[in-house]
């Protein structure tokens, strides 16, 4: 029987974590040197704006914020055919030696990940990728994990995770719902 | 499912406008790849590509090796001579063979209007129309209107203005076709022995004179003269035609506004375009040829994968 959304994360609680997340991000580079961000669209791209402002606030300097739309880099063309390609890449600096970190809403099977790892691959060979995501979901099919990680929560593959944010959706609210309701 | 032009490419007459933005909101972003230090992604890898040139061409087979080699297809070029085509093999009996060697897609030029379409009816592969006769040059009409909404967003309302050869031009088929289905208003201008009989069946307006022509419009989209009409006796001569119909600097100052201008190519100048207006301010002949290679790159990946029952069947599986 489906059940009723069940929220994860409300407004305050999303602020928080994002606020912890980079904090942690600043953490594991040692300071915000040679520090790059990458969001993936779409909301990716949006969360890591939000970090990369919380960093200047706590730490002054604002680094630089990339967007990465990885849908020519998917392994699935040849059977889920072609998506619509929603976003832009903007990643206009070298990424020779930076340490760059993926920022991503939902880490699920890692494929996404692992196509990020490729598009990134042909800007550049930075000196470190790290991962960053708000909500860890479990359930991987491939060896990907991440350095920083918002929330972790046991989700059945029966269930799906929604990320609203406010630019995108109008609020801040992270659900999880059966996958056959809608939200 | 949201990405779906078909199996083929044959014309603009056979899109809807909600096609067509598609495919031009897909090469949008396609843009930034040719930007890139590596200009290549991954999409189309283990695809194999054929570009079965029946006609002299350059710049489009040029244009659909880029676009194919970004996406990391595999390419052959089929030209004429030199190729089994010139032994009297048939159109689809090359097209077979070349199928039975596991192609993915075929890219066909043709001099027969029509020719895409029969090709697409007895085989397997995808086809793409570069080119057929007098009929369509699709991924041309495309890049066109690529160009014209970069400058004026919407095109809702502005006033395209095609001049020249508009009866032997597949180019001047596929922009009538797609410009009227995006809401454009469309006039042709040229001398009358060069323009259909029908044309104003096609909901076009019809300018006997390019000073009224360039009066009335916002673009102009200025067709190749072919050399060879001058002996068909279409015209009596080049210098008369650029004399009567050119696009001059000294015309265009006459217009109640800038007009943007496309051109093809490749172009005669002096003839259907003085040079000053070819590489002046208002020309995007240029950005023209950026755009059709992100035009193509999209068409392609349209029509790349989508096997309709697999998509379905991954769509109940995957997240």
């Amino acid at each position: 029987m489906p059940k009723k959304p069940e929220t994860v994360l409300d407004a305050r609680a999303l602020d928080r974590t994002l606020r912890r997340m980079a904090d942690q991000i600043v953490e594991l580079n040692s300071g915000t040197d040679a520090l790059v961000l990458v969001g993936i669209q779409r909301r990716g791209v949006q969360l890591a704006e939000r970090i990369v402002r919380m960093i200047a606030t706590q730490e002054g300097p604002t680094i630089p914020c990339g967007a990465l739309d990885i849908t020519l880099y998917r392994d699935d063309l040849q059977t889920v055919g072609p998506r619509p390609v929603v976003g832009a890449t903007y990643l206009p600096w070298t990424l020779d030696d930076q340490n760059v970190v993926i920022v991503d809403d939902v880490l699920y099977t890692g494929r996404t990940v692992r196509a990020a790892l490729d598009e990134l691959a042909d800007f550049g060979r930075p000196a470190r990728i790290a991962l960053a995501v708000l909500i860890d979901r479990g359930g991987r099919e491939l060896p990907i994990h991440a350095d920083v990680v918002g929330r972790k929560v046991d989700v059945s593959s029966g269930q799906r995770v929604d990320v609203f944010i406010d630019e995108l959706d109008g609020r801040d609210e992270v659900v999880i719902a059966s996958r056959n309701s809608e939200d | 499912m949201a990405g779906s032009l078909g199996k083929d490419l044959l014309g603009l007459a056979d899109l809807s406008a909600d096609q067509i933005r598609l495919v031009l909101d897909t090469a949008v972003p396609f843009r930034e790849i040719s930007e890139r230090q590596i200009k290549k992604v991954p999409t189309l890898r283990g695809m194999t590509i054929v570009n079965l040139f029946f006609e002299p061409s350059t710049r489009t087979r040029i244009s659909f090796e880029f676009a194919e080699k970004r996406l990391s297809a595999d390419t052959v070029n089929v030209a004429v001579a030199g190729s089994s085509v010139s032994k009297g093999e048939t159109l689809v009996d090359t097209a077979r063979n070349l199928e039975a060697m596991k192609i993915d897609m075929v890219v066909v030029r043709h001099p027969a209007s029509g020719a895409a379409r029969f090709l697409a009816e007895r085989i397997e592969s995808n086809v793409i129309n570069a080119g057929d006769g007098t009929h369509e040059h699709p991924t041309q009409g495309l890049l066109d209107l690529l160009t014209l909404r970069d400058k004026f967003g919407d095109l809702t309302g502005k006033r395209i203005c095609i001049c020249g050869d508009v009866l032997h031009s597949r180019v001047a088929r596929s922009n009538i076709w797609g410009l009227t289905k995006l809401g454009a208003e469309v006039g042709v201008c040229g001398p009358r022995s060069l323009l259909p009989n029908a044309i104003g069946e096609m909901g076009v307006t019809v300018f006997d004179r390019i000073e009224d022509a360039i009066q009335w419009a916002d673009a102009l989209n200025i067709l190749r003269l072919q050399l060879e009409r001058m002996q068909g006796g279409y015209i009596p001569s080049l210098r008369e035609y650029n004399r009567v119909f050119g696009v001059t600097r000294a015309r265009l100052d006459a217009a109640p506004r800038d007009l943007l201008i496309l051109h093809p190519g490749p172009m005669n100048r002096g003839v259907e375009i003085d040079s000053d207006v070819a590489d002046g301010p208002h020309s995007v002949i240029l950005n023209q040829v950026t755009n059709g290679v992100a035009v193509r790159m999209a068409v392609l990946y349209l029509l790349a994968g989508g096997r309709p029952e697999l998509a379905e069947a991954a769509k109940r599986g995957a997240p």
